[in-house]
């Protein structure tokens, strides 16, 4: 195993020093460091934060492969920074059993650039109708401890109340999807000036509201620990501030897009923009990005949701919703949050590996600690281009738009995937 | 001139006047025993429609009869379409076929403005979804003109499910751009959010029809769909017909000048009474007949046929 000597680094925004990455681990700190075995890495101006940590990622594998795979998407969290990945349940077949979870974290080994665990879904083929075998996938291989239907909502308060209390028994969370079906039933895009101007169905903020207010109750009630997935709205982080204060177990995300774009991207009728929950107006992107700084929103997930050309190269209300943004995350939380580098590594790694349960990653680089670990360097700007992108999808918001950072290299357990910019395999 | 018609919004008083005025001098050809002219001899227009709609359909196609263009209709139905081809295919096979302008007709909101991206004709929006119809709005319009003199400072009632009504939008936005006052009129669940500042400052929301009627030029009925019913919107069709609905006495609560329009087709004892339908202040035929002549001036001007 070859050892890194990476020089002159600011690790989490300190003063620049040296790491030494022997073993897969973080063998040694401080200046001037030696080893005549180790290669060399300059970090002179480069950042170092512990490897990123998405808790939200679709990887398309099994069912739609020419969308992405678990290898093309593991590609491309590497180049992102990342160094584990949470693989969403929507796949088909759906990751509802033991099985298939087995399958997803098999294929994410077998790549190997990042850490890829599984998230199981809550009802059995996301029908919201029964349990899938919850405690089956929590003991397989995967040791699966998210579930979510994401994609769905979990709408029935009784079987949400009853996968909350059983997944206590192992330490689980579920991750809701918080829309309630029957107020976005044809729903195309954020309920609001926009959508009457362009005559596509609303989906209105109190649909994703009503569900919050709902499960932070339900999961007060049974003492149980509670994720919501994308929170898009200035009144949900207002349910999530009251919670948070009266002590419930509740964490949440937020994308990258609900804190850089709104629902005016929509007038092109592109629906490239088009994504689930929708694109809302600049105060809730505002109301957002407060909440992330403040940590009543805990943590930055992609929603990482690649799709097939034709899926989005055709009419608004028939393209599929989501946004690629693996690849291009921290430029936009770098955006939106400068360079507090402590706040997005605690967004970004240290608190999403807490909620996942990932022992080995989300740790500041240090001696001892597994080297799971990406250099950034804050003074890039690149311009996104879409066929440049590892991903096997094209589906970018962010296309030719010119982003701060670029992801110079990354290592998992000591093992450079990303060198100099480029994913090594 | 505009390259494309895909909302109201493209027009603005100037380009809106001159489609106007153009579409008055095409209607005097309705009157002649030869109702053609030869403006656009050799340009080929194509009927996209992917939704039924007789009456569009027709109109457009007899105003480019009219200009003497080559026409083709596509229906979704019975074509490459129903086999699955998608909006992008089908716009290069039009493409390729070299035409100058495609009218289309579409369920979904926007597909107009996508097919503009992948043809060089214009594209001229024929109704799309619950978002537009301008050529409606256009024809709404030049119908107005013609029984009232005049459109600035007109006040305009327009009536029912505004909510999924492509008439009424471009109707807001292109009576506005020609100085006309707008009060949209139907029960809240039927009018959307923030439809003012969406369309047009100034314009208007009232849930009674009786206090509006007695201060209005013109009342546009707009067709509901019946459907709406197991919606919840409203609680019965009655109901809505008591409340919304135009009948004699209500008619009779408008000022003497006051027309009454319909953009078709129309439930009779729903939003409109036969009585109300086939009075003198009904406007409902004159519209239809004044739909290609403002198609007529649409096509005309988009392809360039002034400059000919």
């Amino acid at each position: 195993m070859t050892a890194y000597l990476i020089r002159n680094v600011s690790v989490v925004g300190g003063a620049p020093t040296d790491l030494l990455i022997r073993d897969g681990v973080v063998a040694e700190t401080g200046a001037g460091l030696t080893a005549p075995d180790a290669t060399v890495l300059d970090a002179t101006g480069l950042v170092a934060l512990p490897g990123l940590v998405d808790l939200h990622t679709h990887l398309r594998e099994p069912g739609r492969e020419d969308a992405e795979t678990v290898e093309s998407g593991s590609r491309a969290a590497a180049l992102g920074g990342y160094t584990a990945v949470c693989a969403m349940a929507n796949t088909s077949p759906v990751a509802d059993t033991a099985g298939v979870v087995e399958q997803v974290w098999r294929l994410g080994r077998e790549a190997g650039l990042v850490d890829v665990q599984p998230i199981g879904a809550v009802t059995v083929g996301l029908a919201g109708e029964r349990l899938a075998e919850l405690g089956a996938m929590a003991d397989s291989a995967a040791r699966v401890r998210i579930f979510s239907d994401d994609g769905h909502c979990v709408a029935d308060p009784k079987l949400m109340r009853r996968a909350l209390e059983y997944v206590k028994a192992f330490d689980g969370v579920i991750a809701q999807h918080a829309e309630e079906p029957r107020l976005t039933e044809g729903a195309q895009m954020h309920e609001g000036e926009v959508s009457t101007r362009l005559g596509l169905t609303g989906w209105p903020a109190v649909a994703e509201e009503a569900i919050i207010a709902r499960d932070v109750l339900l999961a007060e009630h049974v003492g149980s620990r509670l994720h919501i997935c994308h929170v898009s709205t200035a009144g949900s982080v207002e349910v999530l501030r009251h919670a948070k204060a009266r002590g419930v177990k509740v964490t949440a995300e937020v994308t990258p897009h609900h804190l850089l774009l709104t629902d005016e991207k929509a007038t092109t009728y592109d629906p490239v923009y088009k994504v689930n929950p929708p694109l809302r107006t600049a105060a809730d992107v505002a109301a957002l990005r407060a909440a992330l700084a403040e940590g009543v929103i805990d943590i930055v997930a992609t929603d990482h949701a690649p799709h097939a050309v034709e899926d989005k190269e055709c009419e608004w209300a028939y393209a599929r919703p989501g946004m690629l943004g693996l690849e291009t995350a921290l430029s936009i939380a770098l955006d939106v949050l400068g360079p507090q580098w402590d706040l997005i590594a605690e967004r970004m790694s240290r608190a999403p590996a807490r909620i996942a349960g990932l022992d080995s990653h989300g740790l500041d680089p240090a001696p001892g600690v597994p080297a799971n670990l990406t250099l950034v360097d804050p003074a890039a700007r690149r311009v996104v281009e879409p066929a440049e992108l590892a991903s096997r999808s094209r589906n970018t918001p962010y296309a030719r738009m010119t982003l701060p950072g670029r992801i110079v290299a990354t290592f998992l357990r000591g093992e450079p995937t990303v060198l100099d910019g480029k994913a090594v395999r | 001139m505009i390259r494309h018609l895909l909302s109201g919004a493209d027009l603005d008083a100037a380009t809106a006047t001159q489609i106007l005025d153009t579409a008055a001098e095409m209607a005097t050809v309705a009157g002649r025993e030869v109702k053609k002219l030869p403006a656009l001899r050799g340009r080929t227009v194509v009927n996209l429609f992917y939704e039924d709609s007789t009456r569009t359909r027709i109109s457009f196609e007899a105003a480019a009869k009219r200009l003497s263009a080559d026409v083709i209709n596509f229906s979704a139905k019975g074509s490459s379409v129903a086999k699955g081809e998608s909006l992008k295919d089908t716009a290069l096979t039009l493409q390729a076929m070299g035409a100058d302008a495609v009218v289309v007709r579409h369920p979904a909101s926007g597909a107009p403005h996508r097919l503009a991206n992948w043809v060089d004709g214009s594209v001229v929006n024929a109704g799309d979804g619950t978002h537009e119809h301008p050529t409606q709005a256009l024809l709404d319009a030049y119908t107005m003109r013609s029984r009232l003199g005049r459109l600035d400072g007109l006040h305009v009632a327009i009536v029912g499910d505004v909510l999924h009504s492509r008439v009424a939008r471009s109707n807001v936005l292109l009576l506005s751009t020609l100085g006309a006052k707008v009060t949209l009129v139907g029960p809240p669940t039927l009018i959307p959010v923030d439809i003012s500042p969406a369309l047009a400052p100034g314009t208007d929301v009232s849930y009674d029809l009786d206090t509006v009627l007695p201060g209005v030029d013109v009342v546009m009925m707009l067709r509901v769909q019946r459907e709406r019913m197991n919606d919840s919107y409203f609680p019965s069709a009655r109901e809505y017909a008591r409340r919304y609905g135009l009948d004699g006495p209500r008619m009779r609560r408008l000022p003497e000048h006051a027309i009454v329009m319909h953009p078709g087709p129309m439930n009779r004892g729903m939003e409109i009474t036969p009585e109300v339908a086939d009075s003198p202040r009904s406007t409902i035929v004159e519209q239809v007949a004044n739909g290609v002549s403002v198609r007529m001036a649409v096509l005309y001007l988009l392809l360039g046929g002034n400059n000919r």
